[in-house]
């Protein structure tokens, strides 16, 4: 953000309230990642637990296959859902630049 | 004057890198000021650091914009921070990537007669050091390209901050010294 | 021997800290402290530094431990910022009402809100009154040394007053610089044994901290401000020993090419630095500008001040703080005050710049000093000029 692009003391909401609900959503953290992790769809047991630990909600709910997928753009390849899973079917790949 | 500004992000280093060349720098009896410039305090978050050397008292505070170098950890970082902002046109651009510096200069959109400074840090660093924290590595790169400071400079430093793992974050830095590839300009 | 090191200027003031010989230290983290506090909790935890660490849970506690340990006739040492000042703000105006020497490093640091964690003026500013003497530093060298000043004239015998010394958050605190550092043999006796006048002691039973009624409350104020007053005598004699052991000379009100300067930049803080560097661009194009460091704002050195401006056409006041629906910054307000009915007054405009961390850059002060000079020539209704400003 440039310096022209920030807003002007008279444009700023009152209280410098923030109006845009869940505005954090926006933000790419996705390109902080050295290593994402990857699904070997024939050891998943759709178990979840990769959801439940992932700190960040980077995994959501495919309802139709029940399977617990990586959003790359949250995803900061901690590589702690791959520690957690119980039949090993995640690995963590490193990301080139 | 020399002004280096190093780009990274929070957890990588690159606060450490600009305090390790001004330590180095006063070591040899010059005069350096190293400060970071945080944004939010996360790990993740785009940090800037910025290193000043000279052979008289720095006493300017403010941030560098006309840097004679730019020094980049994080190679993810080129597609959001424009990171060659300001660089001098006698300046270098160290950079941590695998591309060649064709691709960069495509990526960055720099003029032929930028000075580059290309290593694979990353892939070093997850060899000798076992993280892909690129910190004490890129000093190699900055080393081959800056002309005021030796690795040997560095040494003491380095065993001083880092104590037991000293010795592979000094031989990245060795090996990256070694690899780094200067491109000069067209 | 002292000895030239690369160092963070928190570090550096944890080393001075060491040197002398504190008994506690009681203090709660808050960025951008923390280095200053974690680094003395390693020295004492080492054994490096005998004295007794107490953790608290916040620093309104911080305070008041460092209260009772001082009452008890221990040397004692705090550092906090902004929210942290504000949270221990009552204690702290308490702390010089009973002349405990407390010393504490502030790392100047924003008010939120909103939230804020960079540096300026804001949270020492807010605390203007509380009665403690308020030196500020614009470097490694001057952070490190200051500590040594502030515990010799803390436990003075003729002062007895709570030290605080300023240091800008992040733009100080987080800086690498060369600093030589000063060990506790060469200290020598530079800052003699505290002998407090009374001490809590069992033996010996007192009252600290009593009630003042209407009847009592003046005259105990009288008496604080007048040893508050009194005790620049003794800062005066702090900083010419320790130029003379130690070949540094500090001073209240520093100049810088004041002498034939038809402008003067007044700052404090390691803006100053930033504002040398543009007074020499400015000297070299010709133009009369010089530029005050003022060390000193608690006790305000008046005659100081007077003594370098009277005459002068234009000062450029900078501001690291503001004082809403005031008067402009508060340091320039202090100054007009000072200069109030003085025969050769000069014109003081009021500048307000890098709150919140924002960059000072050597431009700023050339446009500052430009302005000044318009504004001397032109007046001008407004009471400050916002620098930076996005309207």
């Amino acid at each position: 953000m440039t310096q022209s692009d920030k807003p002007r003391w008279q444009e700023l909401e009152i209280g410098c309230i923030v109006t845009t609900p869940g505005s954090t959503r926006e933000y790419k953290t996705g390109d902080w990642a050295s290593s994402i992790p990857v699904t070997d769809p024939a050891k998943c047991a759709k178990c979840g637990i990769c959801w439940v630990f992932c700190p960040d909600m980077a995994r959501f709910i495919d309802q139709r296959t029940g399977t617990y997928d990586v959003n790359n753009f949250y995803c900061k390849g901690c590589g702690i859902c791959a520690r957690e899973c119980p039949t090993g079917a995640i690995t963590m790949q490193e990301v080139g630049d | 004057m020399l002004e280096i500004r190093f780009h990274g992000r929070g957890g990588q280093g690159a606060v450490t890198s600009a305090e390790m060349m001004a330590v180095a720098a006063i070591q040899k009896n010059k005069y350096a000021q190293a400060m970071p410039a945080f944004g939010a305090e996360r790990r993740g978050a785009p940090v800037l650091a910025f290193t000043r050397i000279d052979d008289s008292p720095v006493e300017v505070r403010q941030e560098i914009l006309e840097p004679d170098i730019v020094v980049v950890l994080d190679p993810n970082l080129l597609g959001s921070i424009p990171v060659a902002m300001g660089l001098k046109p006698t300046g270098v651009l160290v950079l941590n990537t695998s591309k060649p510096a064709a691709a960069i200069r495509k990526i960055l959109d720099l003029d032929g007669s930028t000075r580059l400074a290309l290593v694979d840090a990353t892939k070093i660093a997850r060899e000798l050091i076992g993280r892909p924290i690129t910190n004490t590595t890129m000093l190699g790169a900055l080393l081959k390209a800056d002309g005021v400071l030796d690795p040997e400079d560095l040494v003491e430093p380095l065993k001083e901050r880092f104590g037991k793992i000293a010795p592979r974050n000094i031989e990245a830095m060795n090996r990256a010294y070694k690899e780094t590839k200067i491109t000069e300009g067209a | 021997m002292s000895h030239r090191k690369g160092l963070e200027v928190s570090l550096g003031i944890s080393e001075a800290i060491k040197a002398c010989d504190v008994d506690v230290i009681s203090a709660y983290p808050i960025t951008p402290q923390t280095h200053i506090v974690e680094k003395l909790s390693e020295i004492v935890a080492e054994g490096e530094l005998d004295a007794e660490f107490i953790m608290v849970e916040s620093e309104h506690s911080a305070m008041a431990a460092c209260c009772g340990a001082a009452a008890a006739g221990a040397r004692t040492f705090t550092s906090t910022a902004s929210q942290g000042l504000q949270l221990m703000s009552e204690i702290v105006y308490i702390a010089s009402s009973m002349r405990l020497p407390i010393v504490m490093a502030v790392a100047n640091r924003s008010l939120s809100g909103p939230l804020s964690i960079w540096g300026d003026h804001l949270d020492v500013m807010a605390n203007r009154d509380s009665g403690w003497i308020k030196y500020f530093v614009e470097n490694g060298q001057a952070a490190h040394d200051h500590m040594f000043m502030a515990y010799r004239v803390a436990e003075n015998p003729k002062v007895l007053l709570p030290v605080m010394v300023n240091l800008d958050g992040f733009q100080l605190t987080h800086v690498i610089e060369p600093i030589e550092l000063i060990e506790a043999e060469e200290l020598g006796d530079f800052i003699p044994p505290f002998i407090p006048q009374i001490q809590l002691n069992p033996l010996e039973p007192v009252t600290m901290g009593p009630a003042g009624t209407p009847a009592m409350f003046t005259e105990g104020k009288k008496a604080q401000e007048a040893a508050l007053r009194d005790s620049r005598p003794v800062i005066d004699e702090a900083w010419e020993e320790f130029g003379k052991r130690f070949g540094r000379n500090y001073k209240a009100v520093e100049t810088y090419y004041t002498d034939d300067a038809e402008v003067i930049i007044l700052g404090m803080g390691g803006l100053t630095g930033t504002a040398k560097s543009a007074v020499r661009s400015m000297r070299a194009d010709g133009r009369k500008v010089g530029m005050i460091n003022l060390r000193l704002f608690r006790p305000f050195p008046d005659e100081d001040l007077h003594k370098v401006l009277s005459g002068v056409k234009v000062v450029a006041v900078c501001d690291r703080a503001m004082s809403y629906g005031g008067p402009g910054g508060p340091v320039a307000s202090e100054l007009k005050t000072s200069f109030y009915g003085h025969p050769d007054a000069p014109y003081i405009a009021s500048f307000i710049l890098g709150l919140a961390g924002r960059d000072v850059r050597t431009g700023d002060f050339e446009h500052v000093a430009r302005r000044a000079e318009e504004l001397a020539d032109i007046g001008d209704p407004a009471p400050y000029e916002l620098i930076g400003l996005r309207e």
